[in-house]
């Protein structure tokens, strides 16, 4: 359990953190928000209180410092300075780095813990407090287990029961202590009608015999102690023995003991709200929520097998079951997936701080804008967009974004603004960086992209597609790198993460006004809606969401072709691969084909299958390391009758299309 | 019928902690992670006990424990405050306000058991 919960302070504090950052930026900007300073001094406190009740004393101790400066902050005594949120956020990272290494990543860097703590407590006017040594109460501890008699006299101010104290709680622990001896003194009880049944009356003379110590018969009234008459004498050996006759137990009291309960309302009902009130959210490790995700997927799989057996026989009962479980599996598979969809905006907050640093670093004035925070998308994907996404604003903001100067040269506001927003669309999610820099000079990716050998100079190539050569390995158009773009990832790795993503890329950008990056990300990448096609005894599968429309393609369409891969389509010329030659799939090809068209990014582009056999629900599971390679397939699934059919990357089939085309010189480029 | 007690904390963490405790120890429990949130709920229904943090959000615990003492349905109840704090003004402060006694973080389990048998008989 101890484990348990030193995770679950860890899982806390990492969120905190990242509150504490989100509220620190914009302390930055509104010095004078009451709230938001309450805001950091609650999340320090709160990390500083859970971390020492969880073992995490060294961040407990270094908190400590950062809550005291913004106790002050708070009382209007320091004030929010630049200064003080530089440091703070640097307090923040301490911290993170500090719960990292608890978990085996990385090292603390304890000469900055120290630096750190100086500083804070150099802010801090006069001496630095004491308020939290922690207060563990000295167990004075007996000399030996000799057993002492004690005489004590208790008389409770005659408030006491309103401050929600039981005399009689305390008498009983009394006894706990040893053996006791009790009498009520009913000196100061009124007349019935003087009697006011909110107050004490009472007082007690207790004679205790205990081999406990002083100590901690004085903690019994550690509580009541200040308001309270409260004496305590050690009794020599000779009145040890037990003497006053009294009494042997508590004086009856004028008040119960219980706490008063307003009648007539039935507990209940009570107790169904506070269940209700425990489950209104829970938290579960992401773990389980992938291996329900993954039940999910085989009961869709089993599921299409019911389907199917189901359409082969002739039994409407058996159909109509069928059709339940099928319609059930749908809503089942909706709502687990919406389960692990997550708001994105967790992460834009994360950049803000990256845009914050990185203009200082620069020397830039940038200002970051969000919208659509609240689009919601699979955690997995979120997770896995980070990466791509700090590069790219890292580029934006390194490469895009112009110095002041050159920006007022230019006529523009000396703030550049970068714009990230998350927009909803259909079963993806788009997601933008529009910056308002200089532009990608486009004449300089051409004359690049000739000096390395990717295009010939006679290549006539739309922006679009000069665009998209960004991201080709190796190209990039920074002469160097500087510590700002990183970890030395290209675009081409950026482009890669998003298509491991199934998602798709693309940059435009005007001279002068500024570049847009546009990611379209699908929403979940555990179960995908697909057309499934045959080619021979094999069966494959095309993600629905790319695909336009099927059309035929009879013998004579291909001979009237010439041998050029190309149908004509709504007056359009489409190319198409031919798969059954791809894949070099053996029998003979039917006298009327399939063309599935699909639209990558754009372009069209035609597959020709045998036979089109229509929507199915795919559940993806990867290929294992051993055909990670394998080129135009991203995947495969389990079909209801227990085979397996492939999912069809079909941008790397496009892709592998044209450069087989541009091998062959006598012919046009595919598309 | 078990004790119902209401634990009040906006740290998730320490309020798992608090209630696995109490409710180990057989007490029947109800979270609420800040004063506010606290306020309606003893508004709606009724505990034997509140053991509350002090720096929360909407509503601290101090101000939790002066409204609550107003409401005649817990004028005798005990309240508790849970705090990193342990100076006298601010024990006469939670005192004022008519809190019943305080836990003084970081506590173990058999503390926070101990403090609240003391404080509920």
């Amino acid at each position: 359990m101890q484990e348990q919960q030193k995770e679950a302070f860890r899982e806390e504090a990492y969120e905190l953190l990242s509150e504490l950052e989100s509220s620190l930026l914009e302390l930055e900007e509104n010095p004078e928000d009451q709230d938001l300073v309450g805001q950091v001094f609650r999340a320090m406190h709160t990390i500083k209180g859970s971390g020492s009740m969880f073992g995490f004393d060294d961040i407990s101790a270094f908190t400590h410092d950062v809550e005291t400066v913004f106790d002050l902050v708070r009382d209007q005594k320091i004030p929010v300075t630049n200064n003080l949120v530089n440091l703070s956020l640097s307090a923040r990272d301490q911290i993170l780095a500090m719960l990292d290494a608890g978990t085996g990543q990385g090292t603390v860097d304890e000469v900055q813990t120290r630096r750190l703590t100086e500083q804070f407590r150099a802010l801090i006017p006069g001496q630095e407090s004491d308020a939290a040594t922690m207060e563990e109460e000295p167990q004075t501890k007996p000399d030996g287990k000799q057993e002492c008699s004690y005489r004590i006299w208790f008389k409770p101010c005659a408030e006491i029961f309103l401050s929600g104290t039981n005399p009689v709680a305390l008498l009983n622990e009394l006894r706990d202590l040893g053996s006791c001896h009790i009498r009520g003194v009913m000196d100061d009880l009124p007349e019935l009608e003087g009697l006011n049944p909110e107050l004490c009356y009472s007082s007690w003379e207790i004679k205790l015999t205990t081999d406990r110590g002083r100590g901690e018969i004085e903690d019994v009234f550690i509580f009541v102690e200040d308001e309270s008459e409260i004496h305590i004498d050690l009794l020599d050996a000779h009145e040890a023995a037990p003497a006053a006759p009294a009494a042997k137990d508590t004086a009856p009291l004028p008040l119960q003991s219980e706490q008063p309960q307003s009648p007539g309302r039935s507990k209940a009902p009570a107790e169904n709200k506070s269940s209700a009130n425990a489950e209104a959210s829970i938290r579960v490790p992401a773990s389980k929520l992938d291996s329900m995700v993954d039940l999910v997927g085989e009961l869709v799989t089993i599921q299409s097998r019911l389907s199917q057996t189901a359409a082969g026989r002739e039994d409407a009962e058996l159909m109509s079951i069928a059709e339940e479980v099928e319609r059930l599996t749908g809503e089942l598979r909706d709502n687990i997936l919406n389960i692990r969809m997550l708001p994105i905006g967790s992460t834009f907050s994360k950049f803000k701080r990256l845009v914050r640093d990185l203009s200082q670093e620069l020397g830039k004035n940038i200002e970051l804008k969000t919208s659509g925070a609240d689009t919601e998308l699979d955690k997995t994907v979120i997770e896995k967009l980070n990466d791509p996404l700090i590069h790219l604003i890292r580029n934006s903001l390194d490469h895009g974004i112009e110095t002041p100067e050159e920006r007022k040269a230019a006529g523009k506001s000396e703030v550049a603004t970068v714009h990230l927003a998350a927009i909803h669309s259909g079963d993806s999610v788009i997601i933008e960086i529009n910056d308002d820099g200089r532009g990608i000079n486009i004449d300089a990716i051409r004359s690049k992209a000739i000096e390395k050998g990717l295009i010939a100079q006679s290549d006539e190539l739309s922006d679009k597609e000069l665009f998209q050569l960004l991201f080709a390995p190796g190209f990039s158009t920074a002469k160097t790198i500087s510590s700002v773009s990183g970890r030395g990832v290209g675009m081409d790795v950026v482009k890669r993460a998003i298509e491991a993503l199934r998602g798709s890329i693309e940059i435009s950008s005007s001279r002068g006004e500024g570049t847009r990056v546009s990611i379209r990300i699908p929403l979940t990448l555990a179960i995908i809606e697909s057309l499934l096609v045959g080619i021979g005894n094999s069966k494959y599968v095309l993600p629905l969401n790319l695909v336009e429309e099927c059309i035929e393609l009879s013998r004579e369409d291909v001979e009237r072709s010439h041998g050029r891969s190309l149908a004509k389509v709504r007056g359009h010329l489409v190319p198409y691969i031919p798969l059954r030659e791809h894949f070099d799939t053996e029998g003979t090809r039917p006298d009327i084909e399939q063309i599935v068209i699909a639209n990558i990014n754009g372009s069209q582009v035609g597959f020709v299958v045998d036979h089109v056999v229509g929507e199915h629900q795919t559940v993806i599971k990867s290929l294992g390391p051993i055909y990670r390679d394998a080129q135009g397939v991203s995947g495969a699934t389990i079909l209801g009758d227990g085979t397996v059919a492939l999912i069809l990357d079909v941008s790397e089939l496009m892709k592998g299309a044209m450069r087989d085309e541009a091998s062959v010189p006598d012919r046009a480029a595919c598309c | 019928m078990a004790k119902t007690i209401l634990a009040v904390d906006d740290s998730r963490s320490i309020l798992q902690m608090v209630a696995l405790t109490l409710k180990g120890a057989g007490y029947q429990v109800v979270e609420a992670s800040d004063g506010q949130a606290a306020l309606e709920l003893a508004t709606r229904q009724s505990f034997s006990m509140i053991l509350t943090d002090l720096n929360m959000p909407r509503m601290d615990g101090i101000t939790l424990i002066r409204q609550l003492r107003a409401n005649p349905k817990y004028r005798f109840t005990p309240m508790l405050m849970l705090t990193t704090e342990a100076g006298d003004a601010f024990k006469a402060k939670g005192k004022a306000a008519g809190a019943t006694g305080w836990l003084v973080k970081p506590f173990d389990p058999a503390k926070l058991l101990g403090v609240v048998k003391k404080v509920l008989g």
